[in-house]
């Protein structure tokens, strides 16, 4: 009896936890998920052209490993607001409207390749770290330029808006370094100034320079310079003062690293063949990451 | 609210302000020597318009069709990224250039041929608003075909088409924006690189805005001045 007794106090117990757990779920709706509950849609913004983690795939289609993460959000977003046909639009942004499209409410969250600083912190907001990059250059095998320090007295492009420019910029000032620079304004054409021999380097993440080699006319030409301008961590944007919204996020990557789902995601774009040429980045994983995935946090660079 | 102004973009760098100044004063060079092809070639080509050889009249036809119809920002890209593509010894001879420099000659250049189609079309409807009896007129009094555009038909034609070259003499301010996409660091590039850098996006284009109407609205009173030095009585604005 007494046994029995302590197993219905357990029960009692158990059973109002989780009446308290439902009200807080209950708890009134704010700032993003208030406005899908309303709408019944929630924007993501993807990029044209950032392979693998965000770019269109041969019918136009937005692909890659951080829509993959995007996808697991919105599944969990449609769970927790039991909104199983909500309407989820693709929004296509670049390196310099992304930041004022999250503010204006024109996207919901961000998931492309973009760096979460502690200086963009002050206007938005970043979920866990899903990728960690280092800055440098990618060059042609066929130029000689093995350092960053052979690229005295040469042209180098860069991609406008984004952290490599600032970055770039204090590079030449340290060094006594006599580097003209080039600004394209996206991605593709940067790398299209390296390929067509306009420039000797072409400044970015490592991991985006990569992606832009595999699907050149021939990548066996470029090689990426070891040498590191900075380590920067990449994470979904959302809206500042979201925490509602920022929970489900960060819950979500947690868990997606917590159960070996993150890795299978990253060998689906890292280390495999990828649309749309089926060219494998061969871009193991690398210890930073693997530490982030251990430990999730949303820590920005300096 | 002023003071990002004063603050500097980065560690070492000049002060917004300063840099919102260089990228005006790209776009005021960038802008005054498109100008100046966009003034010589577009007139040049409208008089041939309006010529009696049919050959040259075609010529000047699909010039014009060509440079209106394909959009600004395609045209800088051809300019930029796919001529020297093309063409060896174009490749060679922008790869010595300084970078800075060839940016800005191709911006000239691209926006010099561009607006050139545009004052064509203008200058060939302003001759074409003359009476065909000034024309016989001329040639009655001996006139050459060139001495009769020179002294009879183009002061009056110049005259004609001040209102609508002030606005074009705008456009081409504005449309000096276009240049960023190949990376020439005038005042739209400075604006986008300030809120991208402080996303204070507001200050940036705010500032922008103002300077950009200051400059167009310069133009237009400064064009307004000239229409009323040149306006001959009893002629459209010389009719007071």
């Amino acid at each position: 009896m007494f046994k029995i007794s302590k197993l219905s106090i357990l029960i009692a117990s158990a059973i109002t936890a989780s009446a308290l757990v439902g009200a807080a779920g209950a708890q009134e709706l704010t700032g993003t998920l208030k406005k899908i509950k309303e709408t019944g849609s929630i924007t993501v913004s993807h990029r044209e052209a950032s392979i693998p983690f965000s770019y269109l795939d041969d019918n136009q289609k937005p692909i890659g490993y951080s829509v993959d993460i995007c996808n697991k959000v919105v599944d969990a977003v449609k769970a927790e607001l039991k909104m199983p046909n909500l309407s989820v639009k693709f929004q296509p942004v670049t390196s310099s409207n992304r930041i004022p499209l999250l503010q204006n409410g024109t996207i919901d969250l961000e998931c492309g390749s973009t760096t979460n600083s502690v200086e963009r912190q002050k206007q938005v907001a970043f979920g866990n770290t899903y990728f960690v990059i280092n800055v440098t250059a990618a060059v042609k095998k066929s130029s000689g330029v093995n350092a960053l320090a052979d690229l005295n007295g040469k042209t180098v492009s860069t991609t406008s808006g984004t952290t490599s420019v600032a970055l770039f910029k204090k590079y030449k000032r340290t060094e006594t370094a006599d580097i003209k620079s080039i600004y394209g304004k996206d991605h593709a054409e940067s790398f299209l100034l390296l390929a067509d021999d306009r420039v000797a380097a072409f400044v970015m993440d490592d991991v985006l320079l990569a992606g832009q080699i595999a699907n050149s006319r021939s990548p066996a030409d470029y090689k990426i310079l070891p040498e590191s301008l900075n380590t920067e961590p990449y994470g979904p944007m959302l809206r500042k003062d979201d925490p509602q919204f920022k929970k489900i996020v960060d819950s979500t990557l947690a868990g997606l690293m917590k159960s070996g789902e993150m890795e299978k995601i990253y060998t689906k774009w890292f280390t495999s063949p990828i649309p749309p040429k089926n060219v494998n980045l061969n871009f193991p994983m690398s210890p930073a990451l693997k530490a982030a995935f251990t430990n999730p946090n949303d820590k920005g660079a300096e | 609210m002023f003071d990002l102004f004063f603050q500097s973009s980065s560690e070492g760098e000049p002060l917004w302000w300063q840099m919102l100044a260089s990228g005006l004063g790209w776009t005021l060079a960038t802008a005054a020597v498109a100008w100046v092809i966009a003034f010589t070639l577009g007139s040049f080509l409208g008089v041939v318009r309006t010529m009696k050889n049919q050959w040259l009249v075609n010529i000047g036809n699909a010039y014009v069709e060509l440079f209106r119809n394909i959009p600004l920002l395609v045209q800088f890209f051809v300019w930029y990224f796919v001529l020297p593509g093309l063409f060896p010894a174009v490749k060679k001879m922008v790869n010595d250039m300084d970078p800075t420099t060839h940016q800005f000659v191709t911006a000239c250049v691209c926006l010099g041929l561009f607006t050139a189609a545009r004052i064509s079309e203008q200058v060939r409807s302003g001759i074409g608003s003359i009476s065909q009896g000034q024309r016989n007129a001329g040639y009655a009094l001996g006139l050459t075909e060139a001495q009769t555009y020179r002294h009879v038909l183009l002061p009056m034609a110049y005259r004609i088409i001040i209102p609508p070259l002030t606005s074009e003499t705008m456009n081409l301010i504005k449309n000096t924006a276009t240049a960023y996409s190949i990376g020439l660091v005038e005042l739209f590039f400075r604006t986008r690189e300030m809120g991208e850098t402080t996303f204070q996006y507001f200050h940036a284009f705010g500032a922008a805005t103002v300077i950009y109407i200051t400059i167009a609205m310069t133009a237009n009173i400064i064009m307004g001045i000239i229409e009323k030095r040149v306006a001959v009585p009893g002629y459209i604005s010389g009719a007071k």
